[in-house]
């Protein structure tokens, strides 16, 4: 029947403004009909020089700029910069303010699991479940507002501690909010874990091997997707983290439904370690620390400390002199480069509609590529 | 009271008059074309405020509340505004092919409801083709969209078209041979005699064991399809497409094809209610309230469907088509043909 059609390959040029590439992502995908035959990801159109900048600030001041790194977790990029310094300085973070880090981070994990989740039913083009999960991550923002008086950059935990003490207020809402969120994700999953065309849209497609998985650097949920064991807070515990009992829910097929079978149950997951630290909060004498001066000098030396963010292993280098205010290197390493770099492998073959499904899955967040 | 269009009512009205044949013809056809159009223009505004008001039910949302009586002159708000905007036709695009399809695919939408009998008499002309005619006048909505796709020199909406066409192809197929089973046991392809055969609510097909249900649940299935709603609204894949086939049009051609959308929609509810839920029969009521209330009841099942499942991939939706729905659909014709030959069930 084909003999003497000519068929030809084109490009499509997929971003950098398009509903689903999460940001700024750019594909020049090379398609055969629908079938996808190249993918090349462009980055840098959201590139603001973060690193630089933090070069010219004291310390105190690079945790707004840390802010911006990953706006969707942005306690985590507090907590990375917070923990780099106080390893360099060696400074003692008191027990009441660790509690309120633990806290915060978890929280701030399940707000964006639950941006995941809204996108990536978004994404697959059932619209509705993206409003009910931005329901609870509103009672989730609210939290943050009476704490820190922001919704989306916090500057809260500090070098040193947290800027401020939790108002009375905060442990009743929390404790309401922890009530109910497990019956919320419940009604997540209800509307897709079991339904047949996401089922037939997310299993076998982007399968990606632990093998691949690690050469490429992927780490957090995606990795965990695909049978590796791994997570920061257990392997290499920082801040309270060993004192809470919390599971790490690991998948075996590294497909898109693992990816989201892994992020339902982390939330979970992160509702225990929270329901924990609020019990455990209140034997703790409230000392939320000393924050550090503007003329703070750290010794000379260099550290990189990292965490376990929602979107994999987040790290930041530092570097000091000893005789300056400011730092002279700053680095960050962000989970979702990574996962941005193994897309091209993962796309080969499928669909353009497979390209929105995957590049959802991996949770993929273009300020962290772009920094 | 005997069964007569309104097309006829209107005709023999004006022959009695005495003026000329010529003007006759004219003016009833012209009549009859204005009032079908009033009555679909307002059903359309009634039904994207509707599709906005269940979808912002199902989300938890108020939806518009600030334009007339809980946002109920919104869609007529934004009718104003989508006149006032720019018509804009980028360069390079295929000028006659753009600009002809949004117009095929309006008309195409309204000249089906020549033969749709909106209760009882309320018909335009009762053809004895009907349901053929409806059937060839949908599949037109293809033409234009792929005209669409191909005029707009753009990639995205290129692949929306080729989607569209052979996703509209492939559930032709099965929709018509689910239709071909109520035909058959109608003994009609008239409208007004499909529906006359459903006059108690037993008779109605989809309470027709066993191959009733099964007809309308393909034809359900293959309508939603047809329109292009979700599950199956791939030529408009917002986050694959961007806008799919009506990417590169604004202003009045967008609401153009908005419009045709939301009035297949009502189509293919009306030709359902028709065919498998009695029409205007019922009980009480007037007539053509029964026909509204069964096709806004098949018009909520779509926008349910809308507003709850993810999108399937376009080879999946194949699949669908081609190894489930169409043998299944063919399976259902044979029980209807030997139900109808053995007198089983024929009441």
């Amino acid at each position: 029947m084909t003999e003497g059609l000519r068929t030809e390959e084109f490009q499509v040029n997929m971003g950098p403004h398009h509903p689903s590439t999460h940001g700024v992502c750019r594909f020049i995908l090379t398609m055969d009909g629908e079938v996808i035959v190249r993918a090349e990801p462009v980055i840098g159109y959201l590139h603001r020089s973060l690193e630089k900048i933090c070069e010219n600030r004291t310390y105190a001041q690079c945790i707004p700029v840390m802010d911006r790194f990953e706006y969707c977790t942005s306690m985590s990029c507090n907590e990375v910069f917070s923990l780099a310094v106080e390893k360099m300085a060696g400074i003692e973070v008191p027990e009441y303010a660790e509690y309120l880090r633990v806290i915060m981070l978890e929280l701030n994990r399940i707000a964006s699991h639950m941006i995941w989740y809204g996108t990536t039913a978004l994404d697959l083009g059932a619209i509705t479940p993206f409003l009910y999960s931005f329901r609870e991550r509103e009672d989730i923002l609210d939290m943050f507002e009476m704490t820190c008086g922001q919704r989306l950059t916090y500057n809260y935990i500090r070098i040193g501690g947290v800027s401020r003490d939790i108002p009375p207020e905060f442990i009743p809402k929390c404790k309401e909010f922890l009530a109910t969120v497990d019956h919320k994700i419940d009604d997540y999953e209800r509307m897709l874990t079991e339904n047949p065309i996401f089922m037939v849209r997310n299993k076998d497609v982007g399968n990606l091997s632990p093998e691949l998985a690690i050469a490429y650097g992927v780490s957090g949920p995606s990795l965990r997707a695909s049978g590796v064991k791994y997570d920061l807070r257990r392997d290499d515990p920082y801040s309270i983290y060993d004192r809470f009992k919390f599971d790490i829910p690991i998948c075996h097929n590294g497909d898109c439904y693992d990816r989201y079978v892994i992020r339902i149950k982390e939330m979970r997951e992160s509702a225990k370690i929270v329901r924990q630290a609020i019990e455990q909060i209140v034997d703790v004498e409230p000392n939320t620390g000393k924050m550090v001066k503007a003329n703070f000098k750290p010794a000379k030396g260099e550290v990189y400390s990292r965490i376990e963010n929602s979107r994999g292993e987040m790290g930041v280098y530092v570097q000091s002199t000893g005789d300056t205010k400011k730092p002279l290197r700053v680095k960050m390493r962000g989970g979702s480069f990574n996962q941005l770099q193994v897309m091209p492998e993962l796309v080969k073959g499928v669909k353009i509609a497979d390209v929105v499904a995957i590049m959802a899955s991996l949770d993929i967040i273009l300020p962290e590529v772009d920094r | 009271m005997e069964l007569i269009g309104i097309f006829e009512y209107l005709y023999e009205q004006l022959v009695a008059t005495g003026i000329p044949q010529v003007w006759v013809d004219l003016i009833s056809l012209v009549v009859s074309a204005v009032i079908i159009f009033g009555i679909l223009a307002l059903i359309a505004l009634f039904l994207v405020w509707w599709e906005r008001k269940l979808s912002a039910d199902f989300q938890q949302r108020m939806g518009p509340m600030l334009t007339g009586w809980h946002g109920l002159l919104q869609t007529i708000a934004d009718a104003i505004k989508l006149i006032q905007k720019e018509d804009i036709t980028p360069t390079k695009v295929d000028r006659p092919v753009f600009y002809w399809a949004p117009i095929i695919c309006f008309v195409a939408a309204f000249a089906v409801y020549v033969t749709v009998p909106f209760g009882k008499g309320l018909i335009v002309s009762d053809l004895n083709i009907g349901i053929l005619y409806i059937v060839a006048i949908t599949t037109f909505t293809i033409i234009s969209l792929l005209m669409a796709g191909w005029g707009s020199n753009n990639k995205y909406a290129l692949l929306g078209g080729m989607r569209s066409a052979a996703q509209v192809v492939s559930y032709e197929v099965p929709m018509i041979v689910a239709i071909l089973s109520v035909v058959l046991f109608a003994g009609s392809l008239s409208m007004v005699d499909i529906v006359e055969s459903q006059a108690l609510i037993y008779q109605w097909y989809i309470f027709r064991m066993p191959f009733g249900p099964i007809a309308f649940v393909i034809y359900i299935i293959a309508a939603t399809a047809e329109t292009n709603r979700t599950p199956f609204d791939l030529p408009e894949a917002e986050q694959e497409l961007v806008a799919g086939f009506n990417i590169e049009y604004s202003g009045m051609k967008f609401a153009m094809f908005f419009l045709a959308e939301f009035i297949n929609m009502f189509t293919v509810s009306a030709i359902g209610a028709t065919l498998f839920l009695g029409g205007w029969q019922g009980p009480f009521l007037p007539s053509w309230a029964w026909f509204l209330i069964k096709t806004f009841g098949l018009v909520f099942v779509f926008m349910w469907f809308r507003w709850t499942y993810p999108r399937l991939r376009v080879d999946q939706l194949m699949e669908f088509s081609w190894k489930f729905l169409l043998p299944l659909a063919f399976a259902n014709l044979i029980l209807a043909g030997w139900m109808k030959y053995s007198g089983w069930f024929n009441w």
